[in-house]
């Protein structure tokens, strides 16, 4: 047998076809219902859906700085784990990547650890502090070729930044994430703002405090022309808003979270900081415009905004603790049981909103691609007919903070191929590459 | 009943059981000998991790008075002033072996994280948690109501109560609210829209903006402290705008029905929220709630620890 040969037997294609797939030296060589090949390892698929490998648009992968919560290594392996061939790393780590130093850090460590694909995320401001411009020219340019800007975390607050980043953008053919936070309307705020803040005596976080940016930013990126995404969107009126833009024809795209399509404010009863997150958990009726929105398009992708935090950033109080929750490995189960088990979106819906369109928004041209003859076997298998009880204890990423663990959820991810490489085999990481 | 970290926590029964407790209590505190031997042996800390004179002597004499061993924790000087997360500070009083653990805290549910942690096994009392609530607060002033309004009935029923103030923000009010509508008195809350929380509106009672119109028709006035660092937070113009819309002075008082009666949970803000002449006038109860404050908080730490309540006539 070649290690370079693997053919998946009796798979079901996105578009619900049977087929047998034949990878060979990293591309896919065949596409048929019969293939025979006597050198291959075989994967037998049978029940299993084959999607293009998963891209990730939102992804705090904490290095440099924060190596105690994540490093590059450990949310690459917490990515094949999920069916990601790609992430995204935000630029919020210390020294914030908003200069070409640390995003090719970021990428040569990716290159390294080899398991997936890390293009880094350039900042758009200094530091974060949306005063003055990073240099994104130095990161575009660089090796990393940085396309993607973002000051999450931080919102692009000042209009006239913003509008400026926007503009100075264009000449790299580069889209900025915003991260919609109205700031003086959210000081301290600890969680949504309504009937359980109320109660519980947590400052509140408005839905208008997101929603004005968003309707702001959509403005703006019709006035200069440029290329807007809107990160995290969690509230019906965000929904709306963009809704709106695109029937306007602009040029605005937007992610939803895994978690943001499953829980809600109620969860923040428990005073229990897992729940605590950035942008805030909001209410049921969020959730059911988010899952309106994402599958009729208005919002193109699912992100993950994976954010692993050390546990004495989570064993405290609720202000004490820190924002984020782990999102790679349950990505994918959380979907199918927010969207395809209540039969509002198609496989063939999710491998365009976790794969092809965020690989077309971020430029990343060997993602997102159908699984035809040809392509580079970027591609994921899950099993989804299985179900699996989460344990923090068992994740690959270096943090334990997911809001799921004890949660029953459906679809197995069994095979992840990157480059027509296995980096996920019968469920098992294969290990990256520490040196 | 093992914790009180919410009103919520709470029935009908078990919240006039702890009132009924605290009548029994009151008479042995009126009594020669002061002291009951119920928790003898037993060790309860007070935990303030945010500073509250009153609340801390109020528990401290209760405890003292059924015999409990005592030990203060406080934040200045300690290890909570240096860091210590609540974790550490849970697992230091567990290995000391604390039966209780009466916890006041700047940050809303820091009682509850200790409760459902398994980083400590006793009962955990919450005395107060950032802008979330103070059980033990309400329970005394429901006590306090009950004895000047109720005429011997032993819930609030159709008591008219207005609390008034800075809502938003007041653990006071949340609890206040959740026990007179558990016990069937009605609330009205009077506070200027911006101290008021988006999502009130869910809440069982009357909201109003105007005092005037609520003074007259009400048995209890229940004045809110306005918090210093409010002040300069675009709340209100300013403080002396506030008393005139929303401060308790001799005129709002003439306004008020004959028997009714004026509360505050304290520190008082002397000429902000209420003038002298009116705390210190006949219809002000305020140093009763004090006196009742050690009363209650005995009933708590003998119905949590001494396992149910005291039985009337009893011991």
């Amino acid at each position: 047998m070649s290690l370079h040969r693997y053919l998946i037997k009796g798979a079901t294609m996105p578009d619900g076809r049977v087929t047998d797939l034949l990878i060979v030296r990293g591309l896919i060589h065949t596409v048929s219902p019969k293939i025979l090949d006597a050198d291959a390892i075989v994967i037998e698929a049978k029940g299993s859906v084959l999607l293009p490998g998963l891209v990730d648009l939102h992804t705090h992968l904490r290095q440099p700085g924060r190596e105690d919560a994540e490093t590059i290594l450990s949310g690459s392996q917490a990515g094949a784990k999920g069916g990601f061939t790609a992430l995204s790393a935000m630029a919020n780590t210390s020294p914030v990547a908003d200069n070409a130093g640390v995003v090719e850090q970021v990428f040569r460590l990716g290159q390294q650890a080899g398991l997936v694909d890390v293009f880094p995320i350039g900042a758009v401001t200094q530091g974060l502090e949306g005063l003055v411009l990073a240099e994104i020219g130095a990161m575009a340019d660089s090796l990393a070729r940085v396309r993607v800007f973002s000051d999450d975390g931080n919102c692009v607050f000042d209009p006239l930044v913003m509008r400026r980043g926007l503009e100075y953008i264009k000449k790299f053919d580069g889209v900025i994430a915003q991260h919609a936070q109205e700031p003086r309307l959210t000081v301290g705020s600890q969680m949504n703002e309504g009937e359980v803040s109320a109660i519980l005596g947590l400052k509140g976080w408005p839905a208008i405090a997101e929603e004005a940016i968003i309707a702001r930013d959509v403005l703006l990126v019709d006035h200069v022309k440029s290329r807007l995404h809107i990160c995290h969107v969690t509230t019906a009126g965000g929904v709306e808003i963009i809704r709106w833009a695109k029937a306007r024809g602009i040029n605005v795209t937007a992610e939803v979270t895994p978690h943001h399509l499953l829980l809600t404010d109620e969860l923040a009863r428990s005073y229990d900081p897992l729940f605590k997150v950035n942008p805030p958990l909001r209410t049921e009726r969020d959730v059911m415009a988010l899952r309106e929105g994402l599958a009729d398009g208005t919002i193109d992708i699912v992100a993950t905004d994976h954010a692993p935090h050390s546990s004495e950033s989570k064993e405290c109080e609720w202000h004490e603790a820190s924002f984020g929750m782990l999102a790679l490995e349950t990505a994918l189960s959380i979907v199918q049981k927010t969207m395809v088990d209540s039969h509002l979106m198609s496989w063939e819906q999710v491998a365009d909103r976790l794969s092809s369109a965020p690989a077309r928004i971020a430029g990343y041209s060997d993602h997102g691609r159908n699984l035809e003859v040809g392509a580079i076997a970027n591609i994921t298998i899950i099993d989804p007919s299985a179900s699996w009880i989460v344990d923090r204890d068992l994740t690959a990423s270096k943090s334990r903070n997911t809001p799921f663990h004890g949660y029953e959820l459906p679809g197995i991810v069994t095979y992840t191929f990157f480059k027509g490489v296995p980096t996920l085999f019968a469920g098992a990481l294969v290990q990256g590459d520490e040196s | 009943m093992r914790h009180l970290l919410s009103i919520s926590d709470l029935t009908k029964v078990q919240a006039i059981s702890i009132l009924d407790t605290a009548t029994e209590l009151a008479r042995v505190s009126d009594g020669a000998v002061k002291k009951l031997p119920t928790l003898r042996g037993r060790t309860i800390v007070n935990l303030f991790a945010e500073d509250s004179t009153r609340t801390r002597i109020s528990f401290e004499a209760a405890a003292k008075r059924l015999s409990a061993d005592v030990i203060n924790f406080s934040a200045k000087g300690s290890s909570l002033s240096k860091g210590e997360s609540l974790k550490d500070t849970a697992l230091t009083l567990q290995a000391m072996g604390a039966d209780a653990v009466v916890i006041r805290h700047s940050a809303s549910g820091a009682p509850q994280r200790l409760a459902d942690s398994d980083w400590m096994t006793g009962s955990v009392i919450n005395a107060g948690d950032g802008t979330h609530e103070h059980p033990s607060q309400a329970l005394l002033d429901a006590f306090t109501i009950r004895k000047h309004c109720a005429k011997g009935g032993v819930d609030l029923d159709g008591i008219r109560v207005a609390i008034v103030g800075d809502i938003l923000h007041s653990r006071v009010a949340r609890s206040n609210v959740l026990l007179l509508n558990l016990l069937g008195a009605r609330v009205t809350l009077v506070a200027p829209p911006t101290l008021l929380p988006v999502g009130v509106e869910s809440w069982p009672v009357k909201i109003s903006y105007d005092l005037d119109k609520v003074i007259g028709n009400v048995d209890v006035v229940m004045m809110l402290r306005v918090q210093q660092e409010r002040m300069n937070d675009l709340f209100f113009p300013n403080t002396r705008e506030y008393s005139r819309y929303f401060g308790l002075n001799a005129d709002r008082l003439k306004l008020m029905s004959h028997d009714s009666i004026v509360m505050h949970p304290g520190p008082m803000n002397r000429g902000l929220e209420i003038t002298a002449e009116v705390a210190d006038s006949a219809r002000s109860v305020i140093v009763e709630q004090v006196a009742n404050g050690v009363s209650v908080r005995m009933a708590i730490l003998y119905v949590l620890l001494a396992g149910g309540p005291l039985e009337s006539g009893g011991k």
